[in-house]
C-alpha cells in the first residue's frame, strides 16, 4: 500500500489530474480529457499544511455543519459526476436510486439542530463492492448467477456504515466473486482506468477503487482476499487498506476463501480509509472469526507523529526479479523520504515468501470450491430447467458461472480430493503456518513492514495472460 | 422461495405400509414388554428425510416372509457363524434453537417458516456455534464415559443435493469432541436377560439437513428448509453387538440416555434418533470380519431388531452355500412391507465428501473446569438407576420398567422418598397407574396423582385405615381429579371398620336377614359364605375390613350349630 505509484497529493484538487503518458483508446478518445472537465464536488480543496491529502470525510463534516453545503447538493453533485463519468468507466454494476432520499434525512436533521449528533460518516458517499450484500439493491458479487438476486439483509459493514450516516451509492464491479485482478473477469461488464481508460483498474474490488479514483464517492468498500482491494488501489492511484483479518465482520461478504476474505475501505487519503474502517470494523455476533479485540483506544487520525526511529523492514522478496524498475524506483522513493522522516529502513528476508502464492493457490481454490456450491439454482439465483436434478445443477452452474470462477472450483475440488489432499491442502497449509511464522519473526525486529503493491502498474485491457490471481 | 418446478427427482415412492397387522405372529416377538410400548412402528408420513429417501428404490411391497421360518434361520446361525454389528446413531438436540443461527426448530411446522439466512445458505451468511450444541455432547459424552478432545474442530462434508442448502454440511471429521466410551444395558428377560456393555468409538457434533416433499404423482418436488441447521449428534458404536435384539437394546438404551440427559426427546417417529446399523457374518473362530453390510430406513427398534435378524440369516445362508463372495459392501434398506432387506446402492465407500477444516468457525476449546461442572450437573442415569433398585430388591422386570422411562422412575423415587414400601410402590405404578395411563394415552407427569399422595395411600392401606379396595377407588379419583387421600377419606367416610363390635352387628344383621341361605349353608353349603360376606361388605359399604369380617362371619355362622 505504502508503494502507490501515483503522489496521491495529485489527486487532493478538483478536476481530476489524468496522466497522459498513456494514450486513452481511440473509441474513447475524449474521455480522458473530457473526464477533468466534469464539475467537482462543491467543496473547499483540502489540503493540510504538509501537503500530505486531506480527509474527505472531514471535510464533507465540516462543510455541512457549517452549512456551506447540503449533504444533498453534494450528493447531487456527487451524482452528476457519477453519470457524466460513469459511460466510460464502467466502476458500477447499480447505482442506488435512494440517495438523495437519504441525504435529506441527514439535511433534515441538520435543520431541526442535531448537527452534532451526525454520524462520522453522515453524507459521505460511499461505494460499495457488489459482493458485500446491501438489501436494497441488488447484490450479484458479479456473476450471472445470481443476476438480478437481491439479499433481504445489509452485510454488517453495510449496515455499520449506514448507521453512522455513510450513503451507498451504489454497488461496484468486480472480478466474479473477486476471482481475479482487473475486473476483466465480471459477468456483466468491464471497468476502465479512470488514468488511462485503455487500462484496467486492477481487481478484484476494481470498480472501487475507479469509482474513488473518479471521485464518482468518496471512498468504498472492497474485499480482499489475496490482493483485491491492495492492488486496484495501487493500479487506481487511491489508499487502499486490507485490514487483518478478522478487523471486519464478513457477515453479509460472499464467501470466496473465507479463512482469508478481508472487507477493506479505499479512499483517497490515509485518514479517511482510517476513519472508514473505525466506523466499519469491530466484533459481530453473526461472525465468529471477527476479532474481539478493539481496534482503536483513542482515535486522532490527523495528528502527525514522529516517525523518528521507527523500524521498517523493507521484504527483500518482493523487489525481486520480475519487479517493474518504476515500481522498485518509487519503493526507493517511498524509502529514502522514510528515512528523512527519522525512520530506520532494512531489509528483510522473508525466504518463505515466495511460497506464499502456491500455497494460496491451493488454500482460496479449495475454499472457493466448497464455498460456491450453494449456487445450485435450486432456492435462489439463476436456474437453468432440466429434466432431472444432476442436470439441474450441471446446467444452471455452467450457465451461471464463468470461466475464471469454473477453473478454480476444478482445481479446489482436485485438491481436496481424497488422496490429493495430503499433498495439496494439508501441505498449502503447513505452508502457511511457515509463512505466519516467518513475518512473526520480521515483526519482532520491525515495527512495520513494507512491500510494493504490485509488480507492475496497470495493465492494458486484454493483455493479462496469466492470472495474478487475487 | 424459489421451488424448482422442473421434476428434481423421480422420488422413490416407496410407500410404508403399517406393519403391525401385517405379521401377528411377529408381534409376539416384538412385544417386548413396556420397553417398547411407545416405539411401535406407526404408518409412515410422506415426507420422509432425504438421507433416506435419496437411496430407496422401487421394490415388490408386501411379500410376506413367514417371521417362523424367518426365526428358524435365525437359531441354526449359533452353532456356525457369528454376527457382528456396528451402530451410527444421529440423535437431534432439543435446543431452543438450531446449531449455527438463533432459528426455532418445531417439528412439524409449516413448511419453510424456521429459516433464516443462515440456514437457507443465503449468499454471505456464515454459523456462528450454539454454546448449547457443546453442552449437549459434553453431557452425552460425559454419560457414555467416553474421552472429550479438549481442543476438537468443525469440519465441512460436501455433496450436492436440494436439501442441503450450503452444498455441504458442517460436521466434525478426524478430530470429534469424545471418543472411546462405553454403554451398560440389561437385556429385557423376555430374550433372556443379561447385562451388557458396548463400546462407543466417538461422538461428533453436526447440523441435520432440510427435507424434500414430493408431488402426489411424482413430478415434482419441495424442499422445506425447517429442519436445516438443527443440532445433531451422530453416536458411533464399536461392532461389539451379535444379536438383532442386542442391537435394538442398545438404541432403546441410548434413548432412554439421552431423555434422561434432556438433550434430545429421542423420538423415532420424528426422527430425532436415527440408526444406521453395520452388520457382517463370519464363521465361528475366524479372526477377521465378514464383508459389512449398512442397512437404512429403521424407523423402530423392533424394526432394528427384525432388519438385523433378517440380514444375518441372509448373509448366513449365502454362508453356508458358499456364496459368500456374493455378499458385497452395499447399502440395503429395510423394507417394512415385505421385512426383508434390499440392496439400495452398491460400491459403498465411493463417495468423496473433500472434508476440510470449516474457516468460518474457531475451533471448539473445553476448559477441565468446563467438563467438570458440566459432570456435577448429570442427572442419576439409567444404569446406575437400575443398579439401585436391584439393590433395593426389586425384581429385574420392575427394575426395567421403573427405569425406562425417567418420569416414570422420577415418580418412583419421590415416593419411596416419602417412606412409602418400596414393592408396594412399584406394584401401584406398574399396574393401575401404568394401566390408567395407557388407557387414557397419558404421561405420568399429566395426571394429578402426586407421589406423596401415593406415599400417602400405600401407607394408609398399610395401617388398616382402609381397604385395598377403597385404595383402588381413591387410586382412580385421585389420577383423575387430584386432592388428598385424607381429604377423600374424610370426605367419603371411607376409613375401614376394624371394630369387632361393629362388624359383629352387622353380621348378625345380615344373618338375622337371610334364613333362608343360612339353613342352606348350615346343611352344607359352604359355599354360601362368599354370599354373605359380599352382603355385609354391601351394608358397610366396602369399609368393612374383610380379614376381620370373615373371622366373624365364619364364627357366628357356625356357632349355633
Amino acid at each position: 500500500m505504502l508503494s502507490t505509484l501515483h503522489s496521491p497529493r495529485s489527486l487532493s484538487r478538483f478536476p481530476l489530474h489524468l496522466t497522459s503518458s498513456v494514450k486513452p483508446r481511440a473509441a474513447s478518445a475524449s474521455s480522458a480529457s473530457s473526464l477533468s472537465d466534469y464539475p467537482p464536488p462543491p467543496l473547499p480543496a483540502a489540503q493540510s499544511p504538509g501537503g500530505a491529502p486531506a480527509s474527505q470525510i472531514l471535510t464533507v463534516r465540516r462543510s455541512l455543519l457549517s452549512g456551506s453545503v447540503t449533504a444533498t447538493q453534494l450528493a447531487e453533485s456527487y451524482l452528476s459526476r457519477l453519470r457524466l463519468t460513469e459511460p466510460q468507466l464502467n466502476s458500477f454494476i447499480h447505482v442506488s436510486d435512494s440517495v438523495l432520499k437519504s441525504a435529506q434525512e441527514i439535511d433534515d436533521k441538520i435543520a431541526k439542530g442535531g448537527g452534532e449528533a451526525l454520524g462520522p460518516l453522515a453524507g459521505v458517499m460511499v461505494g460499495v463492492k457488489d459482493n458485500i450484500c446491501t438489501a436494497d439493491m441488488p447484490s450479484t458479487g458479479g456473476s450471472r448467477i445470481l443476476e438480478n438476486y437481491r439479499p433481504p439483509f445489509d452485510a454488517t459493514a453495510v449496515k455499520r456504515l449506514k448507521e453512522k450516516g455513510g450513503i451507498v451509492v451504489g454497488k461496484t464491479n468486480l472480478d466474479e466473486f473477486g476471482m481475479g485482478s482487473t475486473t476483466e473477469g465480471s459477468g456483466f461488464q468491464v471497468t476502465a482506468n479512470p488514468w488511462d481508460l485503455g487500462r484496467v483498474p486492477g481487481g478484484s474490488s476494481g470498480g472501487s477503487a475507479s469509482a474513488v479514483s473518479a471521485r464518482q464517492c468518496v471512498v468504498s468498500l472492497g474485499s480482499d482476499t489475496g490482493g483485491s482491494v491492495r492492488q486496484p488501489a495501487s493500479f487506481c492511484g487511491v489508499v487502499g487498506l486490507k485490514p487483518t483479518y478478522g478487523r471486519v465482520s464478513r457477515f453479509g461478504l460472499m464467501a470466496y476463501a473465507s479463512s482469508l476474505d478481508v472487507i477493506g475501505c479505499l479512499g483517497t487519503s490515509v485518514a479517511d480509509v482510517g476513519i472508514f474502517l473505525n466506523a466499519i470494523s469491530g466484533h459481530d455476533k453473526f461472525d465468529a472469526t471477527s476479532s474481539k479485540q478493539s481496534l482503536f483506544t483513542s482515535i486522532n487520525l490527523l495528528e502527525s507523529k514522529p516517525l523518528s526511529g521507527l523500524k521498517v523492514g523493507l521484504i527483500r522478496e518482493t523487489l525481486d526479479d520480475g519487479v517493474d524498475s518504476g515500481v522498485k524506483s518509487a519503493i526507493n522513493a517511498a524509502v529514502l523520504h522514510m528515512q528523512e522522516l527519522g525512520c530506520i529502513v532494512n531489509e528483510v528476508s522473508l525466504p518463505s515468501f515466495s511460497l506464499g502464492l502456491p500455497a494460496y493457490y491451493i488454500l482460496a481454490s479449495s475454499e472457493s470450491s466448497s464455498n460456491l456450491s450453494r449456487y445450485d439454482g435450486v432456492r435462489y439465483g439463476k436456474q437453468t430447467v432440466s429434466d432431472e436434478l444432476n442436470a439441474l445443477y450441471a446446467n444452471s452452474r455452467a450457465s451461471g458461472f464463468g470461466p475464471e470462477v469454473k477453473m478454480r472450483i476444478l482445481m479446489g475440488t482436485y485438491a481436496l480430493s481424497a488422496g490429493y489432499y495430503d499433498a495439496y491442502y494439508k501441505r498449502a497449509q503447513q505452508v502457511r503456518t511457515l509463512i505466519r511464522e516467518s513475518f512473526k519473526t520480521a515483526l519482532e525486529t520491525n515495527d512495520i513492514l513494507i512491500s510494493p503493491a504490485a509488480p507492475s502498474v496497470a495493465y492494458k485491457m486484454g493483455m493479462l495472460v496469466v492470472s495474478y490471481y487475487s | 422461495m424459489q421451488v424448482s418446478s422442473s421434476s428434481i427427482l423421480p422420488p422413490g415412492n416407496v410407500i410404508q405400509a403399517q406393519p403391525l397387522f401385517l405379521n401377528s405372529s411377529a408381534l409376539l416377538r416384538r412385544k417386548n414388554g413396556v420397553l417398547y410400548c411407545t416405539m411401535k412402528s406407526t404408518s409412515h408420513s410422506h415426507t420422509q428425510t432425504a438421507t433416506e429417501e435419496k437411496q430407496q428404490q422401487k421394490s415388490p411391497q408386501k411379500i410376506k416372509v413367514p417371521p417362523q421360518k424367518q426365526m428358524k434361520e435365525v437359531s441354526k446361525i449359533g452353532a456356525d457363524y457369528e454376527a457382528v454389528i456396528g451402530i451410527e446413531t444421529h440423535v437431534q438436540l432439543s435446543t431452543l434453537t438450531k446449531a449455527f443461527c438463533s432459528c426455532p426448530y418445531s417439528y412439524g411446522a409449516q413448511p419453510n417458516t424456521c429459516i433464516c439466512p443462515v440456514c437457507m445458505g443465503l449468499p454471505g451468511a456464515l454459523p456462528v456455534l450454539n454454546s448449547k450444541v457443546i453442552e449437549c455432547a459434553v453431557k452425552l459424552a460425559l454419560a457414555l464415559n467416553c474421552r472429550l478432545s479438549f481442543s476438537s474442530k468443525f469440519d465441512r462434508k460436501q455433496y450436492f443435493y436440494p436439501d442441503l442448502p450450503k452444498g455441504y454440511q458442517i460436521s466434525q471429521f478426524d478430530i470429534p469432541i469424545a471418543t472411546g466410551g462405553s454403554i451398560d444395558l440389561d437385556l429385557p428377560l423376555e430374550f433372556g436377560g443379561g447385562h451388557r456393555r458396548f463400546g462407543i468409538t466417538r461422538i461428533h457434533m453436526e447440523e441435520d439437513a432440510g427435507k424434500l416433499m414430493h408431488s402426489g404423482n411424482g413430478s415434482y418436488s419441495q424442499v422445506d428448509l425447517n429442519r436445516a441447521g438443527v443440532p445433531l449428534l451422530e453416536i458411533v458404536s464399536e461392532p461389539d453387538m451379535r444379536t438383532g435384539i442386542e442391537a435394538s437394546e442398545y438404541a432403546a438404551e441410548l434413548q432412554r440416555v439421552v431423555r434422561y440427559l434432556g438433550v434430545s426427546n429421542g423420538n423415532m417417529q420424528e426422527g430425532s434418533l436415527r440408526c444406521d446399523v453395520n452388520v457382517s457374518v463370519r464363521p465361528i473362530g475366524q479372526a477377521e470380519f465378514g464383508t459389512k453390510v449398512e442397512i437404512k430406513n429403521l424407523n423402530s427398534f423392533s424394526a432394528i431388531n427384525r432388519a438385523i435378524d433378517f440380514e444375518i440369516s441372509r448373509q448366513v445362508n449365502l454362508h453356508s452355500q458358499g456364496q459368500q463372495d456374493s455378499i458385497v459392501q452395499e447399502t440395503r434398506l429395510w423394507e417394512e412391507g415385505a421385512q426383508k432387506t434390499v440392496t439400495m446402492r452398491k460400491k459403498e465407500g465411493l463417495a468423496d465428501y473433500r472434508y476440510f477444516p470449516e474457516p468460518d468457525l474457531p475451533e471448539v476449546v473445553l476448559t477441565k473446569a468446563y467438563m467438570d461442572s458440566v459432570g456435577k450437573s448429570l442427572p442419576e442415569l439409567p444404569e446406575a438407576k437400575r443398579r439401585r433398585y436391584e439393590e433395593m430388591g426389586l425384581s429385574m422386570q420392575d427394575v426395567l420398567f421403573l427405569a425406562n422411562d425417567i418420569a416414570v422412575a422420577d415418580f418412583f423415587d419421590a415416593t419411596i422418598q416419602k417412606g412409602a414400601d418400596v414393592k408396594l410402590a412399584a406394584n401401584w405404578i406398574m399396574g393401575d397407574i401404568a394401566a390408567y395411563l395407557k388407557n387414557e394415552k397419558l404421561s405420568i407427569n399429566d395426571i394429578k396423582l402426586v407421589p406423596h399422595e401415593l406415599a400417602e395411600l400405600i401407607a394408609s392401606i398399610k395401617s388398616g385405615t382402609i381397604s385395598g379396595k377403597i385404595g383402588k377407588e381413591i387410586l382412580f379419583e385421585l389420577l383423575a381429579k387430584g386432592g388428598t387421600v385424607k381429604g377423600l377419606i374424610e370426605e367419603k367416610d371411607l376409613v375401614q371398620i376394624t371394630d369387632l363390635v361393629d362388624i359383629e352387628k352387622m353380621v348378625d344383621k345380615v344373618i338375622a336377614e337371610n334364613p333362608k341361605q343360612l339353613e342352606q349353608y348350615r346343611s352344607g353349603k359352604t359355599k354360601l359364605q362368599g354370599y354373605f360376606a359380599g352382603q355385609v361388605m354391601k351394608a358397610s359399604k366396602g369399609k368393612a375390613n374383610p380379614g376381620i369380617l370373615n373371622k366373624v362371619l365364619v364364627e357366628k355362622l357356625n356357632a349355633k350349630v
